[in-house]
């Protein structure tokens, strides 16, 4: 049984339909790449796997539980889908070690020194062990993307979403980024990614999915989908890349 | 016939202004406090998705804002004792301060929460965080920051605005100097020394206040 399932899902904001009926079934340990136009309805799913933006229509299962629109179930799937942000949305009042570990804290109730230890773990993980008593605004956008990552991680989740991690950083700090996401996959974390890293996504990712006006238009192996795409809107995207 | 200033014909009676900066400064501590706890409490309603509670405290808030303070004061003193509700001179005062400001500090610490970037709420929802945690964790200090400069200048509003209690007989620093003056018929000379007490009360509590901002706010690592 896969980890996370999406049946059927549909979403509207306003008379605008984003998502078009999405099937997708997320397996353990799979790294999967949403990719496709703006307004493609990427991020809209992805965003809907948390929870963050309620589904008009469809089912959402995670690890065999249906996902009611209920503030418990809704905190409940959050405890095991965490995500990372384009803009990273650190906390600017705490440093990065507070970052990482308020939720653990205040949602898993670990004591202090618990949360400290695996916060210091999952900040020595991304590599910034010596940036823990830094605040958000003295960190470059690379490090505090990292920060970002770490605090997801902290929370111990089965899924990650990742939502166009890279796309706020300057070039030079894309591939520190990129190292740790990649770090993850090798781990066999789950990962789910909307990326505009095409050379990335098909070196990390094991499935590649194609969005194209609210539906998934072409799915599959990546290395095949990006050789060999079946669809006109594919191979024009794909060629408008290379 | 020119008139002859005699500052000295306050002297004998130092200890009621002494006494009315205590009390005014006891209306405006308590006002304060309660008051702003009053506000987060009506700005998370007014922010939160609630819509009962939002409109009831919208009620409350525009109520207040567009009614006179003495009206507030003179209705919770004369009125409600009509309902059964008898306060002191004193009560009445402080009740009535804590509502003008509760309703005044709603509207500001609201502007403060709407400033908070949806990313920071949804960072934290993705945490697992519920509502009031972050509320608590997330919004609360951030929000407050941004509006402090704000919030002090409406507790000093609030502190001067408490002269208007002096009607109701709380024996605060105007109802102190009324009373010299009706004694000894030194006008200028009781108003003129007030005013300027009210000033050093004023500069006094604009410095505590942004002492306690810089307190509240400044960079201190928790662990």
């Amino acid at each position: 049984m896969s980890l996370v399932e999406l049946h059927a899902i549909h979403k509207s904001f306003g008379a605008l339909e984003v998502l078009k009926g999405i099937d997708l079934s997320i397996d353990e340990g799979q790294v999967i790449a949403l990719i496709g136009k703006s307004g493609s309805g990427k991020s809209t799913l992805l965003r809907t796997i948390n929870g963050l933006e309620a589904i008009d229509d469809g089912v959402i299962m995670v690890d065999g539980k249906k996902i009611s629109e209920r503030d418990t179930d809704l905190l409940a799937l959050r405890l095991q889908v965490g995500m990372v942000f384009q803009q990273f949305n650190l906390f600017p009042h705490y440093t990065a070690l507070e970052n990482v570990m308020l939720s653990p804290q205040v949602v898993k109730k670990q004591s202090k020194a618990e949360a400290r230890e695996i916060a210091e773990e999952m900040l020595a993980k991304v590599g910034l062990a010596d940036k823990m008593m830094h605040y958000p605004d003295q960190l470059s956008g690379g490090q505090q993307q990292r920060v970002a990552i770490a605090r997801a991680l902290a929370m111990k989740p089965k899924v990650l979403l990742c939502d166009e991690v890279t796309s706020a950083l300057d070039p030079e700090l894309v591939n520190e980024v990129l190292a740790v996401v990649r770090q993850l996959a090798e781990e066999g974390m789950t990962l789910v990614m909307v990326t505009h890293e095409m050379r990335f996504a098909r070196e990390v990712c094991d499935k590649l999915v194609f969005m194209h006006q609210g539906r998934i238009h072409e799915t599959g192996d990546p290395e095949e989908v990006f050789s060999n795409p079946k669809t006109p809107e594919l191979s024009s995207f794909v060629g408008g890349l290379a | 016939m020119a008139y002859k200033f005699d500052f000295g014909a306050i002297v004998p009676h130092w200890e009621l202004l002494v006494d009315g900066m205590i009390l005014t400064a006891e209306l405006t501590v308590i006002g304060a406090v309660v008051g702003v706890g009053l506000g987060i409490m009506g700005a998370w309603a007014r922010a939160s998705r609630a819509p009962v509670i939002s409109q009831i405290v919208g009620v409350y808030v525009e109520l207040i804002r567009n009614t006179p303070f003495l009206v507030q004061l003179f209705f919770i003193f004369f009125g409600l004792p009509a309902l059964g509700v008898k306060l002191t001179e004193f009560q009445a005062a402080v009740l009535a301060m804590i509502v003008n400001l509760g309703a005044y500090s709603t509207e500001i610490i609201r502007a403060g929460i709407l400033a908070i970037p949806q990313g920071q709420i949804e960072a934290a929802q993705s945490l697992a965080m519920n509502r009031v945690q972050i509320f608590r964790y997330v919004v609360l200090l951030p929000a407050l920051k941004k509006i402090w400069p704000a919030l002090s200048s409406q507790i000093v509003i609030v502190m001067l605005g408490s002269s208007v209690c002096s009607q109701i007989a709380a024996e605060e620093l105007t109802f102190g100097a009324n009373y010299i003056q009706a004694i000894n018929f030194r006008a200028f000379e009781v108003y003129f020394v007030v005013t300027g007490l009210y000033l050093v009360m004023s500069i006094l509590l604009r410095m505590g206040l942004k002492v306690l901002g810089n307190y509240l706010f400044e960079r201190r690592r928790h662990v």
